[in-house]
């Protein structure tokens, strides 16, 4: 019985540690981690020039500006504390919306503005029919 | 524990998993199909992601069972290494590869589901890159707990690396919550979910049928592990008469 229980106790510390380890993972790797910038990181850290980098965020609304050679679009990505006006040439993702998330791979200028060679539309948690969204956006099936 | 102390006897185990492999092969067919039925034709699509939706139903239960597969290794292991229970490593041992397998093809549905949906197959993004590390370490634990067995080990190496394995679970699950990530948050919770109920109902019914279907393949595995092991045992002994 004595050894079971001295068995039990190692490994419960050893659960421990394996728990204590996962925090420090995620809390150590936050910034390496961080699949994007946000606006607002920017402000905080100086703009990160010269490297091809992420930024991420919302569209904001009444934003999106598409320039007369139809495929250069103009918009600004927020988080709600910062904004960063964006440039991109080229075919957006079906998911790009207002109010819509997106993640923009690219360069920032020295003027704090990004321009992008890639957009990637991040879908949120929140799954509802069309008629639950109201007619807000109208889906795309494949008979349109 | 007295009902897994029941089991420890091989003999009594067989008794019990010779019928029961059957009974979850078939609700767990029989589950399957009935979610897809519903997955496909009874759900409306979503307001965003158009028909693409409808992935989830796949998804979401090979990443339940990529995860949840682990956590059997890790019980198993602390069954192992505590209790010194007869069947913990060959439990172990049968639950890795249906794990690596669905995990895998949580992987591979989620590339599916993120080409129309952010526009590309793969991105290292965080809840990415966690999910194929731990596909990573079930193939490196299928090879190790191989090799211990062979050479007649005791299975407590691979169940101290079952044990070291589960920093990752949680990695997975808080990706989204603590890092920014591609993935969106969870979707489901204990008490909440953000699918609308017209979408999620399906979910549940092939939950269950995607877990009884993983319990019969890792019944079958232990079962095929066992006789292995008597034959090799049995061919021991002649080869010594």
């Amino acid at each position: 019985m004595k050894a079971k229980h001295q068995r039990l106790t190692l490994i419960l510390l050893a659960l421990g540690a394996v728990a204590v380890s996962a925090v420090l993972a995620l809390s150590g790797l936050r910034d390496q981690a961080a699949f994007f910038y946000a606006p607002s990181d920017v402000a905080a850290q100086g703009l990160p020039l010269g490297r091809a980098v992420r930024l991420g965020g919302m569209v904001e609304a009444g934003s999106v500006k598409r320039a007369a050679d139809g495929v250069t679009v103009h918009f600004v990505v927020t988080d709600g504390k910062a904004t960063t006006p964006v440039t991109y040439a080229g075919i957006v993702p079906d998911l790009f919306r207002e109010k819509s998330g997106v993640v923009a791979e690219g360069q920032f200028q020295r003027d704090g503005s990004f321009v992008a060679g890639n957009l990637l539309a991040k879908h949120d948690e929140k799954y509802m029919p069309p008629e639950l969204a109201g007619k807000m956006h109208e889906t795309k099936t494949l008979e349109q | 524990m007295p009902t897994l102390h029941a089991l420890a006897n091989p003999a009594r185990f067989l008794r019990i998993a010779r019928p029961l492999t059957p009974i979850l092969f078939w609700a767990g067919v029989a589950l399957i199909a009935v979610g897809c039925w519903a997955g496909l034709t009874q759900t409306p699509p979503d307001y965003l992601q158009g028909e693409t939706v409808r992935i989830l139903y796949i998804h979401v239960p090979t990443a339940w069972l990529g995860m949840g597969g682990w956590t059997g290794i890790a019980l198993s292991s602390i069954a192992l290494l505590v209790w010194r229970h007869p069947l913990a490593a060959i439990a172990a041992r049968a639950i890795a590869v249906p794990g690596a397998l669905f995990a895998a093809l949580c992987l591979v549905s989620g590339a599916i589901w993120g080409r129309p949906t952010w526009g590309t197959y793969w991105q290292w993004d965080g809840r990415l890159t966690s999910m194929l590390l731990l596909f990573f370490v079930y193939c490196a634990y299928i090879a190790l707990a191989r090799a211990d067995a062979e050479r007649g080990g005791d299975g407590r190496l691979p169940a101290l690396f079952g044990i070291a394995g589960t920093v990752l679970l949680p990695i997975i699950r808080y990706s989204v919550i603590w890092w920014n990530t591609l993935h969106q948050g969870p979707s489901i919770g204990l008490t909440k979910s953000t699918i609308a109920g017209s979408i999620l109902w399906p979910l549940p019914i092939m939950l269950v049928g995607f877990t009884c279907l993983f319990g019969a393949i890792v019944l079958m595995r232990m079962r095929t592990l066992l006789a292995s092991a008597k034959s090799e045992a049995r061919m021991r002994r002649m080869a010594r008469a």
